[in-house]
């Protein structure tokens, strides 16, 4: 007889979600920012390269279209803003596809909110707030906040902002990690990406939540370039104990730029033989319309109950995992 | 050989890298939410024994390796080569000392260990996890004195040394835990 019918979490995970579900309603209630909900199919994807994305299809005989499940509800949120929605929040599933491990599974919970209004740093405070209060009872230090630059000088030695390839080289030969050559060649961004999850990441926030800020403009995703240094993303990314909760931006709300950067992963994904996207054109005509100055950023429950049930793999804090799903 | 993506490393896995054989003991993927997905790999060389880390980028992949484990009866040590055949089959397999190592000292004839074969060629011997052998050496020990604190060398027959308890005595047959070294027991015989 099989078990696998069962749950990889325990009963007592199980109510540990519900409790803060419950916990991030009330956050969001006390602040009055509204709780919405967006679809989970679309007719259109993101371009970002980075993340695949899974297809079904959609039969509403005669007719058949491919539609894509969201990697996140980012475009969808950013056209209620538009439409004027005032700060919003949305606790939902997003879907990411060939991302499994211990801490991916390709179906994952995400908080994202969004804050009309504010600036980076605010939204920092606020998200700051937040993980204070659902980890009261783990008693974490006091919230760290470090820019990309710093953080990056002060492991590696090397400076993210600009790219020696000689450098960088020199660096992966003294870690022990060769490998980082040939597999990062001259690509800044990749060698970025390398470096700061062998080298960075791991040591950030030491039972504590770390606010790394101030990314270089070549990894900005949808954030906006800082308009003292255009070096520099207005991004944060939040860590605790080392693992990667949640990604906030200043929001890009320039419409002409969002089609650029369209464009560009769009070439992007045809010289990688990647899937070819649908453009999601109608966040661009939401832009055109007008995005508030806003914040916003994406958590991942999942990972986030992981750390304050002290669980070492995503299975054990989810009740059907994908092999079991 | 078939080849395996980054997807498909599990543990146990036998794959070549840099030219060698070697097993694969974990797998962790490493993915920023924004960007490259890799796959953290903890593997063994196989014929060096040596245990390193290893980043590939999500998706790349590696050419198997024919490795396989076959259990064989050890026959003898000509001075220059071991020897050892497959029961089933009486097929017969020579290695040097090199290949053999550590787990020389634990190999006595007729006993049964597990010969990793590379393209049909020993790289690596197992002894079993525990071994029977007879006390060549040793120094008279206390009869009665059972409390096995303390403990003295003693030489076995197939020339490994280890200590045991003052009362264990030459020619006595004792278990020994190969993976320790450390002895277990007495063997009545």
């Amino acid at each position: 007889m099989t078990h696998d019918w069962q749950p990889t979490c325990s009963l007592e995970l199980i109510r540990l979600r519900a409790k803060m579900l419950a916990e991030l309603r009330q956050f969001f209630a006390e602040k009055l920012v509204l709780e919405v909900e967006t679809p989970l199919l679309s007719h259109s994807s993101g371009t970002d390269p980075q993340l695949e994305f899974f297809t079904t299809d959609y039969c509403l005989l005669p007719h058949r279209q491919t539609l894509f499940l969201q990697t996140s509800p980012e475009f969808a949120m950013k056209r209620l803003l538009a439409a004027g929605s005032g700060s919003i929040y949305q606790i939902g599933k997003a879907f990411r596809n060939g991302e499994s491990g211990r801490f991916h599974n390709p179906e994952f919970t995400l908080l994202e909110w969004y804050r009309v209004g504010f600036s980076l740093a605010q939204l920092m405070d606020e998200i700051a707030e937040l993980i204070a209060g659902l980890f009261s009872d783990q008693g974490l230090q006091e919230t760290q906040r470090v820019s990309y630059q710093d953080v990056f000088v002060s492991y590696t030695g090397l400076n993210p902002l600009i790219f020696s390839y000689q450098d960088y080289c020199a660096f992966a030969r003294d870690s022990q990690l060769s490998e980082a050559i040939s597999l990062c060649g001259y690509d800044h961004g990749l060698w970025l990406d390398f470096l700061f999850s062998h080298k960075v990441q791991p040591y950030l926030g030491e039972n504590a939540l770390c606010l790394v800020y101030g990314y270089p403009a070549c990894q900005s995703s949808l954030a906006r370039i800082s308009e003292e240094n255009h070096q520099l993303a207005e991004r944060v990314e939040l860590f605790i104990n080392g693992i990667e909760l949640g990604n906030g931006y200043y929001e890009l709300i320039d419409p002409k730029e969002q089609n650029e950067r369209f464009d560009k992963e769009q070439v992007i994904r045809q010289q990688q033989k990647l899937p070819v996207t649908v453009k999601d054109q109608r966040l661009v005509a939401a832009l055109e319309s007008g995005l508030p100055e806003c914040s916003g950023v994406a958590i991942g429950l999942d990972r986030l109950l992981m750390l304050l049930s002290g669980s070492t793999a995503i299975d054990e804090v989810l009740s059907f995992p994908i092999c079991r799903a | 050989m078939a080849s395996y993506s980054t997807n498909e490393f599990k543990a146990g896995l036998k794959v070549m890298l840099d030219n060698d054989p070697c097993a694969i003991i974990e797998n962790e993927f490493v993915k920023p939410g924004k960007g490259q997905a890799f796959s953290r790999v903890k593997i063994r060389n196989l014929k060096t024994g040596r245990v390193m880390e290893r980043t590939f980028k999500s998706g790349e992949s590696l050419e198997g390796a024919d490795v396989v484990d076959v259990e064989m009866q050890y026959l003898y040590n000509d001075g220059q080569f071991r020897h050892f055949m497959v029961p089933d089959t009486f097929e017969q397999y020579q290695t040097d000392e090199k290949v053999v190592g550590e787990s020389g000292k634990w190999l006595k004839d007729q006993d049964t260990c597990t010969v990793t074969l590379w393209n049909d060629a020993p790289l690596a011997i197992s002894p079993p996890n525990f071994v029977d052998l007879a006390i060549t050496q040793t120094d008279p020990g206390v009869r009665g004195d059972t409390s096995g604190g303390g403990g003295k060398p003693a030489v076995l027959e197939t020339g490994a040394v280890v200590r045991v308890p003052l009362f264990v005595q030459i020619g006595e047959l004792i278990k020994v835990d190969t993976r320790t070294g450390e002895y277990v027991s007495r063997v009545k015989e």
